[in-house]
């Protein structure tokens, strides 16, 4: 009867066990963000859409969202453009992929602080990068990788790759390696096995990455700071958000900057995700359980 | 892309191994396989039956040996250049694609045209009876139909060699049957060499032109199913064929050609597999092989148990010094009756114990 069907649509007194999950989502997040929501619209002067009109207005203000995708879209592409060939190669449990794994577990624990400080003593004029360069005579002068946009994007590289790759690396191994034999003994070669099995089934999974990875690089803020031009190219949006807010003391404006900034990244997620509608979503593996 | 080897000669295995870190799974394996003859490997589970299938395949590389397609080397080359066609122990069917994609990969691979692959496609579905399934993906059939889908798609393709990995193991008996005459129909209409695993002792002897025996990576017998079933090499194959009494004897002598042999204070000719000499052997009989009633090699007993099979009964009977024994009979017998039997001497199967 009724306790039977409402088993069968997922609900049972297991349900109970979300209950602490739903309050701690409601106290941490939407508490803020329904704060940030109204306090952006109660600006220090002007109507209630003063600060957005203010934004719009602001070409040093609308011009950080620009700037942010353009730092943001290239990190994340290129992140997972390095990390699905290198997770693809590594898919079979290998030493080599255990060690490959560990390594790239500690920039992730490094965080995105330590990363930008490192890199500056790295990239810097005096770095042994550019001693190298010079030393092997590739180029005359020092190159300029920090304080500019470059800077940024490698950081982004460095603090983003390694969890793009463990991230594609899951889903790539969750793949059932006798989905591509049987691919190569119907005729498919290396490359085909790629694009006809692993690809598709891959997609769904990438969109994750690219879209988590997204709004990491999206939120970009230290090394924005430490390694770029802040005044200039890679005047993020999260920037702007901070000198609203403890430059000018003025959290309303604040609020409604980092609103923009999540409708931003809301409006990509929901694209890719929506894409991914498109494809095969199901189990990856060659038969019935 | 595979190159067209359908005029092959034959297929020869040399000596092939693959060892798996220190423990052998397939040890020397010898066998020339003709265009057109149909194989069955046949061999308890482990015994390396899939390790075979998949060397020959492409799919693992040897570990020692060499693969011929007539006069050409192949065990170097990839399995997308061998073209061997596959039917795997789990369907491997590709999740993301329909019926019909999965079945028309192989053609597409191959270049095939579109309005080609159509009608190859649909032919290949109305074999295995799933045309009105032919938009579904692998996970919305059940595991006979996805088998089905299997062994189309291997077929479809006309490969040179089509290996299949136990394609009917589960299939209901019906469906078994009709899928059996099935593939024993395709493998003679395209003429082509089909190799086939199965630890089915009654498939392998109803599909194929020859039965290779494995146990622990070893062969163990290569013979006809007719070779097999009457002259298992050893008692490891005669147990595979059907010899369920395996029992302890003693070898008297030799008369006639034949063994005369005591199990306890029973006396029986046999039929000496390998050097009749005095000493300890393993005498093996099959249960359909015993006669009910009086007659010359009796062997007597009381009937413990009886299973009703049909067409005849299994009956379960202990010997006066306790040995337990199996026989078949279409006479009706109860449980606790005193039952009689002979079993010509030519049916009885004496291995000598080591070697
Ligand atoms: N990748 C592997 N690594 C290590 N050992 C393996 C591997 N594959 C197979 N083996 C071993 O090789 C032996 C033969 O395995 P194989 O899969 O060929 O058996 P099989 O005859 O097909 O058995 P079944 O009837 O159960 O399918 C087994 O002992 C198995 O444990
Ligand atoms: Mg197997």
């Amino acid at each position: 009867m009724a306790a039977r069907e409402l088993r069968e649509a997922g609900l049972d007194r297991t349900v109970l066990l979300t209950v602490p999950g739903v309050l701690l989502v409601l106290l941490l997040f939407i508490y803020p963000f329904a704060y940030g929501l109204f306090l952006s619209f109660a600006p220090k002067t002007g109507g209630i859409w003063a600060n957005y009109a203010r934004f719009f207005g602001d070409e040093r203000l609308y011009g950080t969202i620009a700037k942010t995708f353009w730092i943001a879209l290239p990190a994340t592409l290129l992140n997972l453009a390095l990390a699905l060939p290198m997770a693809y190669q590594l898919r079979r449990a290998t030493r080599l992929q255990r060690a490959v794994t560990t390594a790239l577990v500690v920039p992730i624990t490094l965080g995105t602080v330590l990363v930008a400080e490192g890199m500056l003593n790295y990239l810097g004029p005096q770095g042994w990068l550019n001693r190298l360069l010079i030393d092997l005579h590739l180029v005359a002068a020092p190159v300029r990788l920090i304080h500019n946009y470059w800077g940024v994007l490698l950081s982004l590289v460095v603090t983003g790759f390694p969890f793009a790759f463990l991230l594609t690396l899951s889903y790539v191994t969750g793949i059932d390696p006798v989905l591509a034999q049987a691919a190569a003994t119907l005729g498919a070669g290396r490359g085909r096995q790629f694009l006809h099995i692993y690809l598709p089934l891959l997609a769904p999974g990438l969109a994750i990455t690219f879209c988590l990875s997204f709004v990491q690089a999206f939120s970009v803020f230290p090394s924005a700071i430490l390694l770029g031009a802040p005044a200039g190219p890679t005047r993020v949006i999260s920037i702007a958000a901070y000198q609203a807010a403890f430059e000018d003391y003025d959290y309303s404006m604040a609020s409604a900057i980092a609103m923009l900034m999540g409708l931003a990244q809301l409006i990509v997620v929901v694209a890719v995700l929506g894409l991914r509608g498109v494809f095969y979503r199901g189990p990856a593996a060659g038969a019935k359980g | 892309m595979p190159r067209d080897n359908s005029g092959f000669r034959e297929l020869r295995l040399d000596a092939i191994s693959r060892r798996f870190g220190g423990a052998v799974a397939l040890d020397r394996l010898s066998l020339a396989i003709a265009r057109g003859e149909f194989i069955a490997l046949l061999g308890p589970s482990g015994c390396g039956k899939s390790t075979a299938l998949n060397c020959i395949a492409g799919l693992l590389a040897l570990t020692g040996g060499a693969i011929w397609l007539d006069e050409r080397r192949i065990d170097g080359l990839p399995p997308e250049e061998r073209g061997f066609g596959m039917i795997f122990q789990n369907y491997a069917l590709f999740p993301h694609m329909s019926v019909r994609r999965n079945i028309g990969f192989g053609l597409a691979m191959r270049g095939v045209g579109r309005e080609e692959i159509r009608r190859r496609v649909d032919a290949a579905l109305a074999l295995i009876r799933l045309a009105e399934h032919a938009d579904k993906l692998p996970g919305q059939l059940s595991g006979g139909q996805q088998q089905r889908v299997a062994i189309a798609r291997a077929i479809v393709i006309e490969p040179p060699v089509i290996l299949m990995d136990e394609p009917l193991s589960n299939l209901d008996a019906k469906l078994r049957i009709e899928m059996r005459s099935e593939i024993k129909r395709i493998h003679q209409e395209l003429g082509r060499a089909t190799v086939y695993v199965t630890h089915d002792q009654e498939e392998a002897l109803s599909l194929a032109d020859r039965i290779v025996v494995l146990k622990d990576g070893v062969t163990q017998q290569i013979g006809a199913p007719e070779e097999l079933y009457a002259r298992p090499a050893n008692l490891d194959v005669a147990l595979f064929m059907g010899y369920r009494n395996a029992i302890a004897a003693r070898i008297e002598g030799v008369e006639g050609g034949q063994a005369v042999i005591s199990i306890g204070q029973i006396r029986l000719r046999g039929t000496a597999a390998g050097h009749p000499g005095g000493g300890d052997a393993t005498a093996a009989i099959r249960p359909e092989d015993f006669v009910l009633g009086p007659g010359p090699n009796a062997v007597r007993g009381r009937a413990e148990t009886v299973e009703y099979c049909g067409r005849d009964y299994l009956v379960e009977f202990l010997t006066q010094d306790g040995h337990r024994l199996y026989a078949r009979t279409e006479t009706r017998v109860r449980p606790g009756d005193f039952v009689e039997w002979h079993v010509p001497p030519d049916r009885v199967l004496v291995y000598p114990s080591g070697k």
